[in-house]
């Protein structure tokens, strides 16, 4: 079958310095171009193509970066990575209804808050096998939510409203729906997230994640601290997700624990592997294709979930390793293992 | 508070056993897959919705019963409580049956890791979910009354309800079945020989794929029991009911160690009766935080559940 990742990445590694940089600058810049990009064919039919853009695709896109760092480089199963999401959010929702703090000031909060939640979350819950681990963050998730629910500060069901939008910064002004501006911000993000996602890979820590996936107890047994990576994959996951957050609630100015369902973390987790787990560009293609898939079929209206429950049963059945899978050379030492 | 509950102690504690079996019914379709498969079958519970519709279609329009008719008595209202609960169990299982043979079968002999099982099981959710929805037009469905719900008696202060009655001697009937099946006959033991080394089940030539089968389909049966007995107390369901219930009783199956059936028994019936009391004492909205929060600290203590994963004769 061709394989689209590999012709890719030859692509890319016969390139010389400036051939790389052309590339990754002409990518950019075309990606930076799709809000204009609203009358073509890409036109999503009901929904505002703009706002759709931003939510969810880009935002999709973000967080299932962060979740890969989980689930596709570390092979932990989370289940309710959304916690991290909603976690970001009722920060900036809180200090900014609640403090003159801005959005930037607010960021490297709600990034703090959730990745100390990731350590709240992942030190105990680490210590157990894959299986339980995804019921206690399926859990966690869910007690996120139904603690924004039921609390009094956090406005219980009706949720934060008014929260402000981010101050403008080099002239450029956040309006409500400038719609364009905050999927740029969100581009920017996105880039530090691959930025930070690639460099870790080639390091240490991405060498650990690879030997825990594969086998965490010889891992173990070769001397990597397998808990600390571990907790470490957490917490960064957690970190994006945080990010997301924080900008999902600036953008949308008001936000509820309906935001926040088990739905989301199972579309992310399925961005994620419907698109190649543990490929970063396969993750993101995953989150456009599904993120962007819902509001293009919106002309089939009432059954447009039920068809697309049909596309994931059908596109794992077809493509069990998603669209984009890792490398190959990966995958068959996985196998022998497994035989 | 405590007077309170010391009051309706056995009221609280009938109504959570009732639903505790529901749990244990449900749970048996998680851990029976888990057992065999190590897989989580996140479908189950919209196989449990399903049995909760398929109940309904025989109360409603088989007998016609609509919310201002008569009860039904005697011979008849057992005729219809048997009808409808057959039916729920046979539709719940070969439902589950077909959703192996779509959703996972080709997964599994391309040997695809467990991502790709579970996403094609949440696609799968996501069609019978709305299906279900898109036919009822998003509206809850109230079951129509057949029994008449009198008490059979008092127990201390607490008046024992029939429908409570019912699904208690029925989910133990059931389980005892269960048991018997999975320990005495052929296939049982087939069962039991492909949860403890599918190669070497292989090479003593069982047929996996039927046996694979065999599990869904009890699996299924379970849970579609279980969807009678909660329609048969709550009188109500909708498109949307699979998932909370599911997610109870998945936990209920971890709680008693995952992939063991007696542990689906007590993690059963300890979340039934831990989700009524904790909702008496703290409120409904926060049952579902207690129940969680004992997950951990079970997890915490006895990584493998209450009863561990054990590897002894009972596991399926």
């Amino acid at each position: 079958m061709f394989n689209l990742r590999d012709k890719g990445a030859e692509i890319w590694e016969n390139q010389g310095r400036i051939g790389r940089i052309v590339i990754a600058v002409g990518a950019i810049a075309i990606v930076a171009a799709l809000p204009f990009m609203g009358g073509t064919f890409l036109n999503t039919p009901v929904a505002d193509y703009e706002s759709v853009l931003v939510y969810p695709i880009a935002m999709f896109v973000l967080m299932a970066i962060g979740l890969n760092i989980v689930i596709g480089k570390s092979g932990l199963l989370d289940l309710g990575y959304v916690a991290f999401f909603a976690i970001g959010a009722y920060t900036m929702g809180l200090l900014g209804t609640k403090t003159d703090l801005n959005t930037w000031e607010i960021l490297p909060i709600g990034i703090a808050m959730a990745m100390f939640s990731g350590i709240i979350l992942g030190v105990p819950a680490l210590k157990l096998r894959g299986d339980y681990l995804a019921i206690i963050t399926l859990g966690f998730g869910e007690i996120v939510r139904i603690v924004a629910l039921n609390l009094g500060a956090l406005g219980r069901s009706e949720g934060i409203q008014g929260i402000p939008t981010p101050p403008g910064i080099f002239g450029i002004e956040y309006a409500f729906d400038s719609h364009r501006i905050y999927y740029w911000t969100l581009l920017i993000l996105i880039l530090l997230a691959i930025w930070m996602v690639r460099r870790l890979s080639a390091r240490r820590a991405g060498r650990a994640w690879e030997s825990i996936r594969q086998d965490e107890d010889a891992a173990e047994l070769l001397g990597v601290p397998t808990f600390k990576y571990k907790v470490w994959a957490f917490v960064l996951g957690a970190s994006v997700g945080g990010a997301a957050g924080v900008l999902y609630a600036s953008k949308t100015l008001f936000i509820a624990p309906d935001n926040f369902t088990l739905q989301i973390s199972i579309l992310i987790l399925a961005c994620v592997v419907f698109g190649g787990m543990g490929n970063i560009w396969g993750v993101i293609l995953g989150a456009v294709i599904l993120g962007y898939l819902p509001d293009r079929i919106r002309f089939l209206s009432e059954a447009r979930l039920l068809v697309f429950g049909l596309v994931l049963v059908i596109m794992m059945n077809l493509r069990p390793d998603g669209i984009l899978p890792r490398k190959k050379r990966e995958k068959a030492i996985v196998k022998k293992d497994a035989s | 508070m405590i007077g309170n509950f010391l009051d309706q102690f056995w009221s609280l504690t009938f109504g959570g056993l009732s639903l505790g079996f529901i749990y244990i019914l449900i749970a048996l379709g998680y851990t029976m897959v888990y057992g065999v498969l190590r897989m989580i079958n996140f479908a189950n519970s919209e196989i449990f919705m399903v049995g909760t519709f398929a109940t309904i279609i025989i109360i409603r329009d088989l007998f016609k019963f609509t919310q201002v008719s008569e009860y039904a008595t005697g011979f008849r209202l057992w005729l219809i409580l048997g009808t409808a609960l057959i039916f729920a169990m046979l539709v719940s299982g070969i439902l589950s049956m077909l959703v192996e043979m779509v959703a996972y079968r080709r997964l599994r002999r391309m040997n695809s890791g467990v991502l790709a099982p579970l996403i094609s099981a949440i696609g799968v959710s996501m069609v019978l979910s709305e299906s279900v929805r898109i036919l009822t037009d998003s509206r809850p469905v109230a079951s129509p009354r057949a029994m008449e719900k009198k008490f059979l008696g008092q127990f201390f202060d607490a008046g024992i309800r029939i429908d409570n009655t019912i699904i208690v001697i029925s989910a133990l009937v059931l389980f005892a079945i269960l048991i018997t099946f999975v320990n005495k006959t052929r296939m049982g033991k087939a069962i039991r020989a492909v949860s403890m080394n599918p190669n070497a089940a292989r090479l003593m030539g069982i047929n996996i794929d039927g046996v694979i089968s065999a599990t869904f389909l009890v699996g299924g049966l379970m849970t579609g029991a279980a969807g009678f007995f909660y329609t048969l107390k709550y009188e109500n369901t909708s498109a949307f009911i699979g998932f909370e219930l599911g997610i109870a009783a998945f936990t209920a199956a971890i709680l008693g160690g995952i992939g063991n059936i007696k542990g689906a028994f007590y993690g059963g019936l300890a979340l039934g009766l831990l989700e009524t009391y904790a909702s008496f004492f703290l409120g409904t909205q926060w049952k579902a935080v207690t129940v969680f929060i004992v997950l951990v600290l079970v997890l915490y203590t006895k990584p493998n559940g209450l009863f561990g994963e054990a590897l002894t004769q009972t596991r399926a």
